[in-house]
């Protein structure tokens, strides 16, 4: 479905865009973080850490990351936190992209 | 065939030290936790580490500073907190983590006073100091950590395993019911009263410090997973796995009567901020009842001595 116009209060909101940040040598490789991101932004690496665990990593679409804040709460390790980059404003992309993502069955949202 | 043996080298003990302390400061919770003491001794998959997590956020969120904040925990995985975090901590003997906590609230009142322990050390060995703190109304803000066993001294049987669970003491199957520790809670006198699950770390964070801004003696149990102790005889499977599990199996319900939070293996069991009220706390009934009596006394004896 395409939508032709923006919500009309669209100026007033922002998407917050975060930079995540993993210490990969304290990870102890529970998968939380990954399991849990509600955008799906992390994914298992193949590498190892000096522990001998696989680190999480950012996939591709790194710039889903909102800035919530859950896989730095959720992380037992204290591994992994993020940082607020920018406040973006919302443009037709992005209503585009969450509405397909949320409608269609998103391999990234619906992974479980 | 001649094996060849990789030549040994002694382990160098300074040397990892010195990578532990290097690490410090990358985190932004580490100015709460002790330098050098991260990576901490918990099972990959235990739910502890976001226990801990969230009761810093906690902390972050009201403002405590650091040295108005003290946290007591007794012996067990769970006990290890007091060791981890940087601030005013003592990690007693096993079970009286909240007779040494009561000491040191009524000592200092402007102090938060956080007791930190695993549900063996505040229910099995330390059961009856629990329900009397909470009888008097202890300005204690009280975080048990329920994963259903003993999980350092190796996954025995624990007075919250629930009915025909398996632990290491227990291979057939429990064959007594565990306790409903929000109802115990409750009817005890705790002021505030909730439970969730690391699936639920905002909502932990939130219960912890909306507790932290509660005068008298509050409980928030987290139930964590222990994959080593409890997950791997009950084929709960990995920490990720019981984290899914409690992501299907829970339903929040707040305001629910505490009697409804029983917890039955393999069922779906209820979280929530079951309870929130206030009453006078143990300091002000004793100033009201004592203290100002005692002194009103000694008025009359004194006027009665001038006449
Ligand atoms: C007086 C005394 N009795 C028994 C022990 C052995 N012991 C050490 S830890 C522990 C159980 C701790 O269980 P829990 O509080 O559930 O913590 P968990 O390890 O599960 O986090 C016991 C019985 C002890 N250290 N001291
Ligand atoms: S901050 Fe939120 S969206 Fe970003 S990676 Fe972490 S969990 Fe995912
Ligand atoms: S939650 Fe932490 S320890 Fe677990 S996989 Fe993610 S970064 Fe590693
Ligand atoms: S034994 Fe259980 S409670 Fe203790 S560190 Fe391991 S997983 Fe955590």
């Amino acid at each position: 479905m395409k939508f032709w116009r923006l919500p009309l209060d669209a100026e007033a909101h922002s998407i917050p865009q975060g930079t995540v940040n993993i210490i990969e040598s304290r990870c102890k490789g529970c998968g939380f973080c990954i399991e849990f991101c509600p955008n799906g932004c992390l994914k298992q690496s193949k590498r190892f850490n000096v522990k001998g665990y696989h680190p999480p990593e950012l996939i591709f679409h790194a710039e889903d990351c909102v800035e919530c804040g859950l896989c730095s709460l959720i992380c037992p390790e204290f591994a992994i936190f993020t940082e607020l980059k920018e406040a973006k404003k919302i443009t037709e992309d992005d209503i585009q992209k969450v509405t397909t993502r949320y409608s269609r069955r998103d391999r990234r949202s619906f992974k479980r | 065939m001649k094996i060849r043996l990789r030549e040994l080298s002694h382990f160098d003990k300074e040397a990892a030290e010195t990578l532990i302390q290097k690490d410090h400061g990358l985190h932004p919770d580490d100015k709460y936790l002790k330098p050098g003491r991260i990576p901490h001794i918990w099972c990959p998959g235990c739910g502890l580490g976001v226990v801990l997590t969230t009761f810093i956020e906690a902390v972050r969120r009201n403002r405590i500073p650091i040295d108005m904040c003290s946290v007591v925990s007794g012996i067990g995985c769970t006990g290890r907190v007091a060791g981890y975090l940087d601030m005013d901590t003592y990690h007693t003997t096993h079970g009286r983590a909240i007779p040494f906590a009561t000491g040191l609230a009524l000592a200092n009142p402007q102090m938060s006073v956080t007791v930190f322990s695993g549900d063996g050390d505040l229910f099995a060995i330390g059961g009856n100091h629990l329900i009397h703190a909470a009888r008097r109304n202890v300005n204690l803000k009280v975080i048990c950590v329920n994963n259903f066993n003993f999980g350092m001294t190796g996954g025995q049987v624990a007075p919250t395993t629930p009915l025909e669970a398996k632990t290491s003491t227990t291979p057939t199957g429990n064959a007594e019911p565990g306790f409903n520790l929000p109802y115990l809670a409750h009817a005890a006198g705790a002021v505030y009263v909730a439970r969730w699950t690391t699936f639920h770390p905002r909502q932990l964070a939130h219960s912890i410090s909306q507790a932290l801004n509660k005068k008298g003696f509050t409980f928030v149990e987290a139930i964590a997973p222990c994959p080593t102790g409890y997950g791997r005889p009950n084929k709960l499977g990995s920490g990720l796995e019981e984290m899914r599990f409690y992501r299907d199996m829970t339903e929040v319900r707040n305001g629910a009567d505490p009697k409804l939070a029983e917890i039955r293996l393999r069922e779906k069991f209820i979280v929530g901020t079951f309870h929130d009220t206030d009453r006078p706390d143990f300091l002000e009934n004793y100033d009201r009842n004592v203290v100002s009596r005692v002194k009103s006394k000694q008025k009359g004896k004194e006027k009665g001595k001038a006449a």
